[in-house]
């Protein structure tokens, strides 16, 4: 341990510390973007004309078997040259339709798997109660779909806040490209990358055990529903 | 202009394909230490040594709460000023980066797999007389096994995708060389890292297939509860 200089240490700090704004901006903005376009690729799964969800399926595989790496550099140094279609975007702006587009492939199998987890016979008695498609999915089918995935999607947002330093290689001066960047001024890596380190762990870890408790929390809330709608059942 | 297109994927897919073997390389030799090491940290987060137990947390913890290519760039570039010496090839550095970072989250499955396995059949093996080393091996270890199996088989995707940091320290991996030839002809980037993400797909499709399969696997002739 003798080349670790807590001079440097405390010399980079405060200025690494000032990329945690964009850093977590940048989570906060992927998710938003993931969980809506997430929900695009759920209801477009749905169409049940054969060909376009087998193209749909396609998509999404591609996109979630490529590295979201080569997918940013696509977006931000590609697609400007792209003709007719193609616009320079900034660092930023890149980085969310990147990452966010790479996630929401994760985020529409989330939905999916919440909705598939609604028992059949509950759209049965839809159907046979007579409700309309709207009524169906408002009343019946979400309201016991979105729970359950709550946890996971909250996974995700961990997940995501740790892919987020990819965006400093398209040059979104989050925390990592501070540290890069003291490290080549300096020339010493060890403590801004050690710092960098240390805040992913910090707000990471927190949040997973948050997260833990919180999926607990939520299976045994349902578990307890179920038996609470057995019992009523049976005393009927 | 379809022609010209069809120049430039035939200019650049011999160059790409150069940058296959190293990302191949990368993939195989992370994915053997990955495993290699959930397994241990699996293992050894049920010793009942509890200084084994606290240490290999601390690691998995560490690895699961920062980002791969934190790890990565720190493994490349602090580790060498923090002891003085060289990880000896940036190979090292990204293998090890890759392998220590999924080996933290698969051992959190090899551990989960390992618990699930019902009670009565460490009690029934006890019964039997066997020793707490023939118990894992003969009758823990085959079942939970056959649990891991579909996991392992996502984790080797999102290995795979993971493998294109390497270009980040400098291995002349697919992304290097597109990074390259797009450097030389910018308008062409579009087609360049578009058969960059062909390649990556070209290369997951049998890793997909087979997390299907073992999917399958994994179910077949085990009883639903």
């Amino acid at each position: 341990m003798s080349n670790w200089d807590w001079e440097v240490f405390f010399d980079a700090f405060p200025m690494i510390i000032q990329g945690l704004g964009i850093t977590v901006g940048l989570t906060i903005a992927c998710y938003i973007f993931a969980l809506i376009f997430g929900f695009f690729w759920t209801v477009a799964d749905r169409i049940p004309i054969k060909p376009i969800h087998w193209v749909i399926r396609w998509i999404m595989e591609f996109i979630r078997s490529t590295p979201p790496l080569v997918q940013l550099f696509f977006i931000f140094y590609a697609w400007p040259v792209v003709p007719y279609v193609g616009v320079a975007l900034d660092p930023f702006t890149s980085a969310v339709i990147g990452l966010g587009l790479h996630y929401s492939t994760y985020i529409s199998e989330v939905y999916r798997s919440g909705i598939e987890g609604v028992a059949p016979g509950q759209w049965e008695a839809s159907t046979a109660l007579n409700l309309s498609t709207k009524q169906k999915w408002m009343k019946v089918i979400l309201p016991q779909a979105i729970p359950p995935t709550i946890p996971m999607l909250g996974n995700y947002l961990i997940i995501m806040f740790k892919e987020v330093p990819l965006a400093s290689t398209i040059g979104v001066v989050g925390i990592l490209h501070l540290a890069n960047d003291y490290g080549a001024q300096y020339w010493r890596y060890l403590e801004p990358l050690t710092i960098v380190a240390i805040l992913f762990l910090v707000l990471s870890y927190p949040s997973a055990i948050l997260i833990n408790k919180l999926e607990k929390k939520m299976n045994q809330r349902f578990n307890k529903k179920d038996v609470l709608e057995e019992t009523k059942g049976a005393a009927i | 202009m379809i022609s010209t297109l069809i120049d430039t994927i035939i200019d650049v897919f011999p160059i790409l394909m150069k940058g296959m073997k190293i990302t191949i390389v990368v993939l195989v030799l992370s994915s053997i230490f990955a495993y290699l090491f959930a397994f241990i940290a699996g293992l050894c987060r049920m010793s009942q040594n509890v200084l084994l137990r606290k240490f290999t947390g601390f690691y998995v913890e560490v690895f699961r709460g920062t980002s791969l290519i934190v790890q990565l760039f720190w493994l490349y570039y602090a580790i060498p000023m923090l002891f003085g010496f060289d990880l000896g090839s940036d190979m090292l550095a990204g293998v090890l980066a890759i392998a220590l970072n999924y080996g933290a989250y698969m051992s959190e499955i090899v551990r989960g797999s390992i618990l699930s396995v019902a009670e009565g059949q460490t009690e029934a093996a006890t019964a039997l007389n066997m020793s707490r080393f023939q118990r894992m091996r003969l009758v823990i270890l085959p079942q939970a096994i056959r649990m891991m199996l579909p996991e392992f088989g996502n984790y080797l995707i999102l290995m795979l995708k993971s493998t294109s940091l390497v270009a980040l320290i400098g291995m002349t991996d697919i992304l290097y060389y597109g990074n390259i030839l797009r450097g030389g002809n910018i308008s062409q980037g579009p087609t360049i890292y578009l058969l960059v993400l062909v390649f990556y797909f070209i290369l997951a499709l049998p890793l997909i297939a087979l997390t299907k399969k073992l999917e399958k696997m994994s179910k077949k002739g085990v009883a639903v509860q």
